[in-house]
């Protein structure tokens, strides 16, 4: 069974780029780990936990294009489950801090100290164990896009009325993460980690650990994505992308699919957000903005709707350009660029980076195969009148 | 849950009584039909008659306000979503053909294909030979064999209107509900349609929805004539085209 769905999966491209990023993946933690600094070759610690975070992002694309790109839900919330992925992470990082918080409380986390709690709020037990916080990392965001999701597609929420809920979701959970008596720190949110399963989250070589995890991750989301969209199931997914009520007359329960990628998007994002709050240090209602999710969406358009590299690829280009931009002389423009390119994205490249490259190919490739088929016609016409000879 | 203590009736389709209305206009009134098991049956009728609605009615999209819709004498298809009747075997083909465009022939007969429909069944499918066997056929019934790997988009009106009947056919359904299948085809298309309906008929029940009377009379079969919402005349095509009533609201003088 296993080895028949990974050959489905992995077609020339796919393979490309599982191997591009695993080399990746420990190339730059190598080259950062064991090269002399300041040698040429020498990637800083700081570009490590950069792209890390671009890593992160490009997996919360691949979340996005999922079931956008391949269901049709355009979910503009799903920034919401990548950072409750992110609270969960962070959540064991702040019991990790133990006494050496600024207030010396063994149990509770510095912000409770400071708010007068006497004893940790019960949502909190449990996260002082990393395994259980882990899991906390798919739960929690799996079951809020579950039953979502079972309310809105039963409901037969689609198109502009779903978006714009999922919209609505990420917003009350952005108010409701902004209330200190919430009990996850507020406005700060939460921050000044320092060990995770025991090493110092500050330290080179834990950063290099959790990069090397980060594209682990990427390539393991990618693999189900591959797995998902190559089976009967893709193409199910498609068929209620592209005629959502063609699928219902055909007998095929229309809600469960949806609810069942739904979910499963959901948990990537949530493992994408866990990965990203040891890499940046910090979680804090920002993330639940809905600006960020919308941003999400436009990284999975500019790469490619529906192809997945190209998802992965819109993030990475994406935000490289949003920090070369936005620590430079331009930066106050930045939102501005980046609305142009959606627009021109929009205009110029509908397919996308991804979706353009594959259709130029496809077209490159069936004319070539016509023109072969010619030439080969052309040669048996000869050789038919060689032997009429 | 649905079945009811004894059989109802022997009809394989079973509509009495049903109204229907939507903000005040009656789109079904009163509607009465039967359709007996291995029939094939012509609907025709004015534009706003009430043939899609009825459709509508038996496949789940529409809830009527009330009387009895009944499948093959014992199944209340008024309580059923589209899924659970189409699961049943009633399968439709729609007025404007709606083929999945971006995918292959040859999957969207696989789509269409009655088998395992659920999440897991899907996720770990593997193709049996009985199933390609299968598409295979019906490709040769739809005269598509050529073009099985091209996708559905780039086929031609008239294809895709083949390629509907092939997915119903794939579906294998008890009861075939097709909705204007000429629409827009040509002369020797819509003959081999007949052709192709005629087939399917032999094991098949069918309900057609057409305006073309040509090919009405080349099915051969017998004819209810619609008019709002309810059934104005009922007979062969002869009888029923020369029906004075059909003839004023329907066929013209």
């Amino acid at each position: 069974m296993t080895p028949h769905i990974l050959t489905r999966s992995l077609d020339r491209a796919a393979t490309a780029f599982v191997l591009l990023v695993a080399a990746v993946g420990v190339l730059i933690p190598l080259s950062n780990l064991l090269l002399p600094q300041g040698s040429m070759f020498q990637v800083p610690t700081y570009l490590v936990a950069l792209w890390g975070k671009y890593v992160c992002y490009a997996i919360l694309a691949l979340s996005i294009d999922l079931i956008w790109g391949y269901c049709g839900i355009l979910s503009l919330g799903h920034g919401a489950f990548f950072a409750l992925g992110g609270y969960a992470m962070g959540m064991y990082l702040m019991r990790q801090i133990g006494s050496r918080g600024v207030y010396g409380n063994p149990i509770l986390p510095d912000f409770m100290v400071f708010l007068n709690w006497d004893k940790l709020p019960w949502y909190w037990y449990g996260f002082d164990k990393f395994a259980f916080a882990a899991l906390m990392v798919l739960v929690v965001p799996g079951l809020l896009a579950f039953c979502f999701g079972w309310l809105a597609f039963r409901s037969r929420v689609t198109g502009v009325y779903l978006s714009i809920i999922t919209q609505a979701m990420t917003y009350a959970l952005l108010l409701a993460f902004f209330r200190n008596d919430f009990g996850f720190g507020g406005n700060n949110g939460l921050t000044d980690f320092k060990d995770i399963l025991g090493f110092n989250v500050q330290a080179e070589g834990t950063r290099a650990a959790l990069f090397l995890l980060s594209c682990l991750a990427l390539i393991i989301a990618f693999l189900i994505c591959r797995a998902i969209v190559s089976s009967k199931l893709g193409k199910v997914l498609i068929a209620v992308r592209d005629a959502e009520s063609r699928t219902r007359f055909l007998g095929y329960r229309v809600e469960s699919y949806k609810l069942f990628v739904f979910t499963l998007s959901a948990c990537m994002a949530g493992v994408a957000g866990a990965l990203y709050v040891p890499q940046v240090g910090i979680i804090n209602p920002s993330e639940f903005a809905p600006a960020n999710s919308i941003e999400a969406v436009i990284w999975v358009a500019v790469g490619g709707r529906g192809t997945l590299i190209g998802a992965a690829l819109g993030a990475v280009v994406v935000n490289y350009a949003k920090t070369f931009f936005t620590s430079g002389p331009l930066a106050p423009y930045w939102l501005f660029m980046l609305g142009a390119l959606f627009i021109l994205v929009t205009l110029l490249l509908p397919k996308g980076i991804v979706g353009t490259f594959n259709s130029w190919w496809e077209s490159r490739r069936t004319t070539g195969i016509a023109a072969d088929e010619a030439s080969a016609a052309r040669e048996d016409g000869i050789s038919a009148a060689k032997m009429a000879e | 849950m649905n079945v009811m203590d004894t059989r109802a009736t022997s009809a394989m389709l079973y509509l009495d009584g049903v109204h229907v209305s939507f903000d005040g206009f009656h789109a079904i009134n009163n509607l009465s039909l039967t359709l007996a098991p291995g029939e094939m049956r012509a609907i025709i009728g004015p534009n706003g008659a009430g043939k899609t609605t009825m459709m509508d009615i038996i496949t789940g999209k529409t809830k009527p306000d009330e009387g009895t819709v009944l499948f093959d004498g014992t199944v209340d298809l008024t309580r059923l979503d589209e899924t659970r009747i189409a699961e049943l075997g009633i399968g439709r083909k729609f007025q404007k053909p709606t083929v999945f465009e971006s995918q292959t022939v040859q999957d969207n007969l696989l789509l269409a294909l009655n088998v395992d429909h659920s999440v897991r069944g899907t996720l770990f499918w593997r193709g049996s030979k009985a199933e390609s066997e299968r598409i295979d056929k019906v490709l040769e019934t739809i005269r598509l064999t050529d073009a099985r790997n091209r996708l559905a988009g780039s086929l031609s009106h008239g294809q895709k209107q083949w390629l509907e009947i092939g997915m119903l056919l794939a579906q294998d359904p008890k009861v075939l509900l097709v909705d204007e299948p000429v629409a827009g085809m040509t002369d020797v298309e819509t003959h081999l349609t007949a052709e192709l309906l005629k087939e399917i008929n032999k094991n098949h029940t069918i309900m057609v929805v057409e305006h073309d009377m040509t090919f009405v009379r080349e099915l051969g079969v017998k004819v209810t004539c619609l008019h709002e919402g309810s059934v104005l005349a009922e007979g062969s095509i002869d009888q029923v085209s020369s029906n004075e009533r059909v003839v004023e609201v329907y066929l013209g003088r």
